[in-house]
């Protein structure tokens, strides 16, 4: 057993545990041993590693890793620690940024060192060398781009340059030919180049794509970053990152695949953007009077219904919402009346964002169902309180005219009541006005969505509350 | 004082139903209306006067019933009837304007107000007056009681001294109310109860009854891209194999496929029936609309040369007149709680309702059917046994399927045979890490998409073992690179598992 041979059996082992850690992730029962699983294998891998590097490495080699490992990781752990749950989708992505940059930099290595190879082995490293920087990059300024989008500090409507499918397009057929020009005859210049190219590209990417479809780019951006670990792998000729890029690539384009079904779009569509303009249709339409509400009819509505379903959005992220909306659950619940949450697959910036939140405000999950569990449950439901969401609610889905056409939705119109929570009758992000809102079973309830659920739970109090007083979870005088 | 309203007898001998009981006769005058029955009205669906007088009805000779302000029926009238209505009087009944404009004429003859019970829109708020349904759930019911009846056997299994008894096997062709509600009765009798329906959604539904769901299986690939072939062909065809298939098995068969405005489609051939065993029965509930099945006759029973009953009655709801009569009344009364809104007798008719716009016919001799399409469909509930004809989605030929795997094996093949062996070997765990990957997330429950994306983040920052190996091996600028990308990807592998730990622990079960 050498010190290679070690290294590679340790690879296997710990591309094993990867695997192992995905499919544990699968069950709630078993997540937390699946964080476990992966936490070993990148703790073998990591071993592994050092030991193998250690035999060549200089003193100052040592501490600089050192530093890095310790400064990383104090930073990674102190920012998992204070990150607030509706700030997760920012996390993930600017943390897809890292591996995309990290990936750009391990590639310029390889570029700068490529020992003693010769002939077409020689060719072919840098061609990965190229296609790697060029993943890589893209991930990069994709990810940072929706980063700044989902943070809010740049505008998250889609940009729309003349031509962008054509820019797109370009910018591959030039990463085509710049890849065989630099096969041929490789030159720092032209990395340069490609580095550039795709910085412009993942920039362009995502900027073109409106904010409605971030869970999808979320999950692309994972993907790519699995991509750009993969091609690493192949520059470095390291099956354990082949392996474990393949895995992070593919499970985040079926993720992906998800989404855009849940939307009913082609993945192609998501990608080439610019879908959240504003409609022609169906934006200037009578559909005639909505009707408001007020928080004590909501509660009365709530005390006399057997069943309730509560179809969360991003819009209650924002308002962070979630606390109060346990808190009435509970109550609820105490008091005989099934509560349950219908979550539609693209609800929030994230894959399963509304499931975290509402785990994190310990609503238990195994009445927190997704929208085919549900669907069939909601006319027979007594109250549906839609809370934040607006597409994934709009019956305007079945009406083939509509751009949110055959999108699955949540069917709450055919509850006996909807009460939707809204700061306003303005429209979703596709741009796609409501007729929920005009129904007959329908009411309206504007305002701050936590500030209307406090206020309900204050309206419940002196009739079901009378364990706790609900008001107490709100200072007094939010009202 | 309220307006007088006047519950007649049916005219048609075969109407065994009335517009009101005594139960919805107390709730009519709860309303502030005057209620006056026809003497004998009810004396068919076994409510006699005095029942009514006791719940606050008068009871009229038939020229004072008529004479009403609002008179209430369950058929259209005849047009002696008509005439007998007097100037500016209202008139609720099954008016079927759609199949009858020779009704709504004479009806717009007349200085009178009609309403046409059976044109209810099918949006949720007036389905506490839809008639249609109502009348569908008993007829479903009741197909199932005549079928019994003429069934020579038991409908449970049973096992006796006298030996064992199977279960009887029961068809419902269509899961709409009428086929749910005999699917219902059929399963509550013990029988093995099967249902097909064009429309794959209502499966649930039949399974929540107790009944299996058999679907037409056709080809229903998803596709974007237009491959439009001709679906309803393949699905007719599959459907009549399974016809084929369950009429030699089934003993009893239940058919209530209907389109609105269109022939009943035809479900049994001749042949299906012929291959029926002896003594089994069919119930065909599309009889008046020309029958789904060979060989009905509607308002008869026929008994085939195999002995196979075949019964074809329209009036099902009408042969349960009491619980008919029960269901319409309470359908009537929901719809005039709408028109009196202030509870004092008085009919007030505002066509800013879309549901009272849609049932008025004619006003005041203005004639104003059809009505303006409602304006939102609900589009949950189908008409109440409707089948809907083809299959919506496209499928994509497998032919294009097998085309895109083969050119994908292809490509992978040829850069696979001219590559060097080191990337052969890193081509092989890539593809296998590929297919690993993709079946491994395909089962994660949707909870966890969040928790996945962090763990497969921190994973993915195993591109530190890249920086790792080029850190401090000689050269400064590879050496500085590669701290840079260590730092990173150690935020990342730390960081996501941080967070995922995080994140796992706040799932609680409940």
């Amino acid at each position: 057993m050498s010190a290679v041979t070690a290294a590679q059996a340790a690879y296997i082992v710990a591309a094993l545990l990867f695997v192992l850690s995905l499919a544990g992730l699968s069950k709630h029962e078993t997540s937390r041993n699946g964080v476990a699983y992966g936490i070993a294998g990148m703790a073998i891998a990591l071993v592994a590693t050092v030991g193998l590097a250690s035999r060549t490495i200089s003193a100052m080699g040592v501490a600089l890793l050192a530093v890095a490992l310790i400064v990383g990781g104090g930073v990674g752990i102190w920012r998992a620690r204070v990150v607030e749950m509706t700030g997760m989708p920012e996390l993930i992505a600017v943390m897809h940024s890292f591996v995309g940059l990290a990936a750009v930099l391990v590639g310029w290595n390889g570029y700068v060192e490529h020992n003693d190879m010769t002939g077409a082995l020689l060719r072919i490293h840098h061609g990965e060398v190229f296609i790697g920087v060029f993943i890589g990059a893209v991930t990069f300024t994709g990810s940072i781009v929706a980063y700044l989008k989902l943070s809010a500090r740049i505008k998250s409507a889609p940009l729309m340059l003349p031509g962008r499918n054509l820019l797109n397009l370009g910018a591959l057929v030039a990463f085509a030919v710049l890849t065989v020009v630099f096969v041929v005859r490789p030159n720092v210049w032209l990395l340069a180049a490609v580095t550039v190219l795709a910085l412009a590209l993942g920039w362009h990417l995502v900027a073109s794509i409106g904010g409605g479809d971030m869970p999808v780019v979320v999950s692309m951006l994972n993907s790519y970053s699995g991509w750009a670990a993969a091609a690493s792998g192949f520059l470095l000729n390291n099956n354990l990152l082949i392996v474990t890029g393949a895995l992070v690539g593919s499970s985040g384009a079926y993720l992906s695949y998800i989404m855009c079904q849940a939307m009913n779009r082609s993945f192609l569509s998501v990608i080439a953007g610019g879908f959240g303009v504003e409609a022609a249709t169906g934006g200037d339409e009578d559909l005639g009077e909505h009707r408001e509400t007020n928080a004590e009819e909501v509660a009365e509505l709530l005390r006399n219904a057997s069943s309730v379903v509560i179809t969360p959005g991003y819009g209650m992220a924002v308002a962070q919402a979630q606390y109060p909306i346990a808190e009435l659950t509970r109550i609820l619940r105490a008091h005989g009346v099934e509560v349950r949450f219908g979550i539609h697959p693209v609800a929030g910036r994230l894959p399963g964002h509304m499931n975290v939140l509402l785990a994190e405000a310990h609503v238990p999950y195994d009445i927190v169902l997704e929208m085919d569990e549900i669907n069939d449950d909601l006319a027979d439901t007594s109250v549906v309180l839609v809370i934040g969401a607006n597409d994934t609610v709009n019956p305007a889905a079945a009406d083939p005219g509509s751009p949110i056409a055959g999108m699955p939705v949540l069917r709450v119109w055919e509850a006996a009541n909807v009460v939707v929570f809204k700061r306003s009758m303005a429209t979703g992000y596709a741009g796609v006005q409501n007729p929920l809102f005009f129904r007959e079973n329908t009411q309206m309830l504007f305002g701050d969505a936590k500030q209307r659920v406090d206020d309900i739970l204050r309206a419940l109090a002196p009739s079901v509350g009378s364990q706790r007083e609900p008001a107490d979870a709100v200072p007094a005088g939010v009202r | 004082m309220g307006q007088r309203l006047g519950v007649v007898s049916e005219a048609d001998a075969g109407e065994t139903r009335v517009a009101a009981t005594p139960a919805t006769v107390r709730q009519l005058v709860n309303l502030g209306y005057e209620v006056m029955v026809e003497a004998g009205a009810g004396a068919r669906a076994s409510f006699p006067d005095d029942a009514y007088a006791e719940a606050g009805a008068k009871i009229g000779s038939h020229d004072d019933c008529w004479q009403s302000d609002i008179v209430v029926k369950v058929n259209a009238p005849s047009p002696t009837e008509i005439a007998e209505l007097r100037d500016g009087a209202t008139l609720i009944g099954l008016l079927s304007p759609a199949l009858r404009p020779e009704l709504v004429d004479a009806l717009a003859a007349r200085p009178v107000t009609a309403l046409a019970m059976d044109a209810v829109p099918r949006i949720s708020r007036a389905q506490s007056m839809d008639v249609l349904s109502s009348m569908a759930n008993i007829a479903g019911y009741r197909a199932v009681v005549e079928a019994a009846h003429a069934f020579g056997r038991f409908f449970a299994g049973q096992v006796t001294a006298a030996g064992k008894v199977p279960p009887a096997k029961v068809l419902v062709a269509g899961a709409g109310v009428a086929g749910l509600a005999a699917i219902g009765a059929a399963k509550s009798l013990g029988a093995i109860v099967r249902s097909t329906d064009p429309r794959p959604e209502v499966a649930e539904q039949v399974r929540s009854l107790g009944g299996e769901f058999l679907a037409v299986t056709v080809e229903q690939e998803v596709s974007s891209d237009g491959y439009a072939k001709a679906t309803s062909a393949d699905y007719d065809r599959r459907a009549a194999e399974i016809y084929a298939e369950q009429a030699a098995d089934v003993d009893i068969v239940i058919t209530t496929a209907l389109i609105p405005g269109r022939p009943a489609p035809r479900l049994l051939t001749e042949e299906h029936v012929a291959s029926m065993k002896p003594g089994s029965v069919v119930v065909d509930m599309a009889a008046a609309q020309g029958g789904n099945v060979a060989g009905t006759k509607a308002g008869e029973v026929v008994v085939t040369e195999n002995g196979v009953t075949i019964i074809g009655y329209t009036d099902l709801p009408g042969r349960l007149p009491a619980q008919a009569s029960q269901l319409y009344g309470t359908n009537l009364v929901n719809l005039l709680k709408l028109v009196t809104p202030g509870k004092d007798g008085q009919f007030t008719l505002d066509f800013d309702d879309v549901v009272q716009r849609n049932m008025t016919v004619v006003r005041n001799g203005e004639k104003l059917w059809p009505p303006p399409p409602v304006q939102v469909s609900a589009a949950p509930t189908a008409a109440p046994v409707a089948q809907v004809a083809a299959p919506v989605k496209k499928p994509v030929s497998t032919g294009r399927v097998y085309t895109l795997v083969g050119a994908a094996a292809a490509a992978l093949f040829l850069i696979t045979a001219f590559a060097p062996n080191q990337l052969i070997g890193n081509f092989t765990v890539f593809s296998l890490a590929v297919v690993i990957g993709y079946y491994v997330v395909g089962k994660v429950h949707h909870a966890l998409h969040t928790p996945l994306m962090s763990v497969t983040n921190a994973i993915s920052g195993i591109i530190v073992v890249g920086a790792l190996l080029q850190i401090g091996q000689g050269d400064a600028v590879v050496t500085g690179l590669s701290f840079v990308a260590v730092l990173l990807a150690s935020v990342n592998i730390l960081g996501g598992f941080a967070v995922t730990r995080r994140m796992l622990s706040m799932f609680s079960k409940g």
